[in-house]
């Protein structure tokens, strides 16, 4: 007999991750912490990282946003866990978009939020510790805390 | 598990007795209202029949109600067809800042054909200004449009007031009922109203199926071209079946509506009394001069779309205002235009309820909203757990 699926706005990886979200939580003695904030939407992404041998031996992150904006949290910190902080930098929207099964083209900026929030984690590592910043780190900061004082305004 | 639906703003269930009284329209009796045969003479007789019950229930003359498809294409007829008619006299249309997508939309095409929209404020629970709707209108000021009570917050306006400085200006004054109609009694001569808008789909009637009161006397343009159908107004072939639909559910209405409204206001009262336990959640709109069956919230830290989501995982259907949920990502223009900032919008929650709600599916919603609510504020970074 044929069974009627339910019907669901997202993907089956998505509602996976949002259902269950991984790493949830805060880390209190983290070596790095980055926050991000969504323009277009006002959603808010905060990480916390642990660096051990310049790999992120622990992560965990909070959300306040919509399911793909949660969906996006849980699967990136089980994506970049263990890498090193190169390599997580590498991570792109795409990559995300791909591995999640698929978003709609309205919610492209969410996994974007996620990616941003990490980058400011490994950014705020890097500061704290005195190590050098690539410039493409660097920019990609400017953008970011640009981002979020236009929300902060709005929010006034 | 037990599904409990708390979207009736979005739309109904069609009432059993409306589709029977639908069903032969579709199958025996299918004649069209046009044709001199007993077919036709028959469907002409169930139209005008029909037009009798939706007429008499806001205590119109038969010949001042026409039917079309929608509310939207109601909204449509009127804005468009009032401002075109009487263009001489002048070009400014006012209407509020909380109105439904089918008024702000028209007006806002309105405006590159040269018409002028004032958009009138409200106050925080939702209310247009009686002050500052006087002080708007000017001499070229054609037509008033002010919804009657609000989609999303439930805000009931002050129509009858409205109404009276329409007519002390000698303008016309269009409401959208499509909330309030079938809820709220309405009189159309009491409240001064030359103009209102209808759904079928809002109580228990059919989707597709809307209507127009237009007084008699009104200069208005029609949207449609044709054969002349509904008195020149609204030219296409009548759907009979529909708005045998729509009159057999306001028949209804007419019957139940008081007892209803009674049972959903303490419904309602009950679940808001209830909800606001949950810490730092807020009532939005007014806390008693609001729809009865209309209960709309704002939780902090949390995002509507996940939460309506995760409320439907656990058989509770509700609705959001958060600009996630949007097309347009931008927050809800009504939760905006009372005062609500982006973040809070982002919260919100719409719960309304219906016929077939009791107070044991409130219970069972009072139960899962804090379990959902709990689990999304685990997992936000604004703290107040």
């Amino acid at each position: 007999m044929r069974t009627m699926k339910t019907p669901s706005l997202y993907s089956k990886e998505i509602m996976k991750h949002f259902k269950h979200p991984k790493n949830i939580g805060i880390i209190k003695d983290a070596d790095g912490i980055g926050e991000a904030g969504n323009v277009v939407c006002g959603d808010i992404m905060k990480i916390y990282i642990k660096v051990k041998n310049n790999k992120i031996a622990d992560i965990k992150a909070e959300c306040f946003g919509c399911i793909v904006a949660i969906a996006n949290t849980s699967l990136l910190t089980t994506m970049v866990k263990g890498m090193n902080l190169k390599d997580a930098l590498e991570v792109t929207k795409d990559d995300i978009v791909k591995k999640l099964g698929g978003v709609p083209p309205l919610k492209y900026h969410c996994s974007l939020l996620a990616i941003d929030a990490l980058s400011e984690a490994i950014y705020n590592y890097y500061k704290k510790n005195n190590i050098p910043i690539p410039e493409k780190l660097k920019d990609k900061h400017e953008r970011i805390q640009q981002s979020i004082e236009s929300i902060e305004k709005r929010a006034k | 598990m037990r599904k409990v639906y708390l979207d009736y703003s979005a739309t109904t269930p069609l009432d059993p007795r409306v589709l029977k009284a639908m069903q032969p329209y579709f199958t025996e009796k299918f004649g069209n209202t046009m044709s001199l045969h007993t077919l036709g003479l028959e469907a002409a007789d169930a139209l005008e029949k029909s037009r009798e019950t939706v007429a008499s229930f806001m205590k119109a003359q038969n010949e001042e109600v026409i039917f079309n498809c929608s509310a939207t294409e109601s909204i449509n007829f009127v804005l468009k067809g009032i401002a075109f008619a009487n263009r001489e006299k002048g070009k400014h249309i006012i209407t509020s800042s909380i109105e439904h997508h089918a008024v702000l939309e028209t007006c806002r095409w309105l405006k590159t054909q040269g018409f002028e929209i004032t958009y009138l404020p409200v106050d925080k629970y939702g209310f247009v200004n009686l002050v500052q709707l006087d002080n708007a209108i000017r001499d070229d000021t054609i037509l008033v449009s002010i919804m009657h009570a609000n989609n999303e917050i439930g805000t009931i306006e002050p129509i009858e007031e409205i109404g009276r400085i329409c007519s002390d200006h000698e303008i016309y004054f269009h409401t959208d009922a499509v909330q309030s109609f079938g809820k709220l009694s309405i009189d159309v001569n009491k409240m001064n109203i030359d103009l209102l808008s209808l759904s079928a789909h809002k109580f228990y009637g059919p989707k597709g199926v809307g209507a127009t009161f237009i007084r008699k006397g009104t200069k208005i343009e029609p949207l449609l071209h044709g054969g002349g159908h509904e008195f020149n107004l609204r030219s296409s072939t009548v759907n009979v079946p529909g708005i045998v639909g729509l009159a057999k559910a306001v028949e209804l209405r007419k019957m139940e509506m008081k007892t209803e409204a009674k049972r959903l206001t303490e419904l309602r009262d009950y679940l808001i009394k209830n909800v606001l336990k949950i810490e730092n959640s807020h009532l939005n709109g007014d806390p008693k001069i609001r729809l009865p069956n209309n209960a709309n919230f704002w939780f902090s830290f949390i995002e509507g779309e996940a939460l309506v989501v995760e409320l439907s995982s656990h058989g509770v259907y509700g609705s959001t205002g958060s600009a996630c949920s949007s097309s347009t990502l931008e927050p809800s223009h009504v939760l905006t235009a009372i005062g609500l900032k982006h973040e809070e919008a982002h919260g919100s929650l719409r719960l309304s309820l219906g016929k077939d709600n009791s107070k044991a599916d409130i219970d069972y919603t009072l139960k899962v909203l804090p379990n959902v609510i709990k689990r999304l504020r685990k997992i936000s970074p604004f703290k107040g757990k």
